[in-house]
């Protein structure tokens, strides 16, 4: 049912005559419901003409055949070209406005530029969600953003302007609200396309996003006078891009007066020769996390790759261990990984080992069972002794919160083979077990200095239990305050960490080996097996 | 002439030889036998120390007090506004109680970001582990300059064998 009444009737001849395509006007008159949008262009053309032929005191409507010499007309560029490309039409419009025949549906809407002429229409969906197809993404929802040049903002409050005065002549009044607003009507009628094409809902909460970005290259100047107007709007441009962002340009529409508006742009608008072009149709979807706790064997790897100069200085490092793997399986562009803390090339982590969280960047695929991350854990374990992981699970972006909570919060317990200077025996080191929340002052290790504040760090060093192995040698066990400095609790760092171990029992004392023996975070949450 | 101690057979290389180059500078601002020793660890960064054949190290010196000549705007505990230091750029005055009294210098071009507050309290602490609690400073060369600032130093073995010479010369005079 055509949604057009008898009130509707002046602004709709109005804007149809300069130009404007049948669901602009639709917008203009406050049609709010889906339905009248979703019809073919053709039908909406021909129903709308239809509508406006009564009387005797309008315009005559009708093209009659042959359509006279001024009406020069050319058909829109085969639509199996690459629409990526160039998606325009190529069309001319005589200047006085005046429609073209009714063979044509072929002038670009002054308004809308296109968008809601075939830019919503089935086929180039279906142009759309082949290269939504093609991109190799797996999901069960999508959401569609859509980005349209600033210069429709301008066309649209000219059109608004134009309809408003028009609207006065009948004592009506017009609010900017009162308009559907192009966005809005664009999604009613081509959500259901998408939603059929590729069987999955939309969602606005999705993961998985399907971005079309428009440009109309012929009128980017539309906006340039604005700057003019109101150029505190408009922030310098960086990096190259445009000062005319969509923003700015909505900010100075609904700054500048009526009148000055009038005077630098035509209302109407005038129409264009080509619709807009499709500038990219992208997919990507958003990042995943997987989480677990890994182990450290050896006392030769580093926590990230080491590289110096360009040249790999130790081969291979933790992060990549485990996220190599992740990354394939996921078939994600990159990885971020963080972890509870982190230890030394030469420290070991046993026990339970360290939480970790990898964040997976555009993933394609993200639709795991817990028996397939169990199976990927196990190909982990099986390509390297140097590192095994355990609790691997897909997690929330929470998840990074924990890690930082973990490594700033939570204790840590340590084993240390320490050396003496001075000969020692079993009771010389007893004393080190009664102690217990020892207070130490730490400056920023010497070994770090040269990239953080050099700073007086307090920490705690809860207990420690000491056993005798020989002479020179003792196993210290200790569980400290999360951010202390182990290596140079026992060495003492020049005498910058106080007390340190050769203070504590009057030697001169050096850490042979170090390793973390629990990192006491419970999450992520332990798994079974 | 009490030289550092060196293990002679050391059955396990300590901190200083694990994580840093010695490197040394005689007779500095032409004063005999004030050697300086500098510890550049892996990642640059030089602990200036007194070399074992320095005067301050000998037997029989006491040190009275240690004051450094350093701008009391210099905030010991911030990087920002710390100072730039040249090679000729005075870290701290030692006086000893026979009156003498002994200039140290940076002997390396670079941002001062510590000095050693535990020998104001403690100057003994100088005498009995110069190389490590009793270091004078700490100095953070500029990335760039990192790998010249060693060309006007002595390695481990040339300053051995300047000792030498000076042992020998001493012998010969005598």
């Amino acid at each position: 049912m055509f949604p057009l009444t008898e009130e509707n009737k002046h602004v709709a001849r109005l804007l149809f005559n300069t130009g404007t395509c049948p669901r602009c006007i639709f917008r203009f008159c406050g049609v709010d419901f889906h339905a009248p949008y979703k019809l073919p262009y053709e039908e909406l053309l021909n129903e709308l003409r239809k509508f406006l032929k009564t009387g005797k005191d309008e315009l005559i409507l009708e093209v009659p055949n042959p359509p006279p010499k001024k009406i020069r007309l050319q058909e829109l560029e085969d639509r199996n070209d690459n629409m990526n490309q160039n998606g325009e039409g190529r069309l001319s419009v005589i200047e006085d406005g005046s429609i073209a025949s009714k063979n044509s549906n072929l002038n670009v809407c002054n308004v809308c530029l296109g968008i809601l002429q075939e830019f919503c229409e089935k086929d180039f969906i279906k142009k759309v969600c082949q290269k939504v197809e093609a991109s190799g993404f797996e999901f069960t929802n999508l959401v569609l953003s859509v980005s349209f040049p600033p210069q429709l903002s301008v066309r649209e409050h000219a059109a608004w302007l134009l309809v408003k005065q028009e609207m006065g002549k009948q004592s009506l009044s017009l609010g900017r609200n009162d308009i559907v607003q192009l966005k809005e009507a664009y999604k009613w009628i081509t959500h259901p396309l998408f939603s059929e094409e590729l069987g999955v809902p939309i969602d606005g909460k999705s993961l998985f996003e399907v971005s079309v970005v428009f440009a109309h290259p012929e009128t980017v100047e539309d906006c340039h006078f604005l700057g003019t107007i109101c150029p505190d709007c408009f922030k310098p441009a960086k990096n190259k891009q445009s000062v005319f962002t969509r923003m700015a340009v909505m900010k100075a529409l609904n700054k500048i007066k009526e009148e000055d508006f009038c005077k630098q742009f035509p209302c109407p608008p005038n129409s264009p020769k080509a619709v807009c072009t499709v500038l990219e149709i992208e997919c990507a979807h958003g990042a995943v996390f997987v989480a677990g706790r890994y182990n450290k064997y050896s006392r030769n790897l580093p926590q990230t790759p080491w590289i110096i100069d360009g040249e790999r200085k130790l081969e291979s490092s933790v992060e990549e261990l485990i996220s190599d793997h992740l990354l394939t399986v996921f078939k994600a562009e990159s990885f971020n990984f963080s972890s509870s803390g982190r230890e030394d090339v030469d420290v070991r982590t046993l026990g339970n080992g360290r939480p970790f969280a990898i964040e997976l960047v555009n993933p394609h695929r993200v639709h795991f069972t817990s028996q397939e991350i169990k199976e990927l854990q196990q190909k982990i374990n099986k390509s390297s002794n140097k590192i095994q992981v355990r609790d691997l699970q897909l997690v929330t972006r929470e998840a990074i919160g924990h890690m930082k909570e973990g490594e700033e919060e939570k204790t840590k317990t340590y084993s240390a083979l320490v050396w003496t200077n001075k000969a020692i025996q079993k009771k010389d080191i007893e004393f080190l077990n009664d102690i217990k929340d020892l207070k130490i002052d730490q400056k920023t290790p010497l070994r770090v200095l040269h990239r953080r504040p050099l700073a007086v760090r307090t920490r705690v060093i809860h207990f420690m239990e000491a056993h005798y192995v020989d002479a020179h040698h003792f196993r210290l066990y200790l569980k400290t305050q999360a951010g202390t400095y182990i290596k140079e609790f026992v060495h003492g760092d020049f005498g910058r960490t106080t007390p340190n171990i050769g203070s504590l029992m009057n030697v001169t004392a050096d850490i042979l080996e170090l390793d973390v023996e629990s990192v006491d975070v419970d999450w992520p949450p332990a798994l079974d097996d | 002439m009490a030289t550092e101690p060196e293990a002679a057979e050391p059955v396990v290389p300590s901190l200083v030889d694990r994580y840093f180059t010695r490197w040394y500078k005689a007779d500095v601002k032409g004063k005999p036998c004030e050697d300086h020793c500098i510890l550049q660890h892996s990642n640059r960064i030089c602990v200036i120390t007194l070399a074992g054949s320095h005067p301050v190290l000998q037997s029989g010196k006491t040190i009275k007090s240690i004051s450094y000549q350093i701008s009391t705007n210099c905030s010991r505990l911030q990087n920002k506004g710390a100072q730039f230091l040249t090679e000729l750029a005075p870290l701290c005055k030692i006086y000893c109680s026979d009156g003498e009294e002994y200039t140290i210098s940076s002997c390396v071009r670079g941002r001062l970001m510590e000095v050693n507050e535990n020998i104001l309290h403690k100057p003994s602490i100088l005498q009995e582990k110069p190389s490590t609690e009793g270091y004078i400073a700490v100095v953070l060369p500029k990335f760039e300059e990192s790998k010249s600032i060693t060309e006007g130093l002595l390695t481990q073995k040339q300053y051995e064998e300047i000792i030498v010479k000076r042992i020998n010369a001493t012998t010969a005079t005598s």
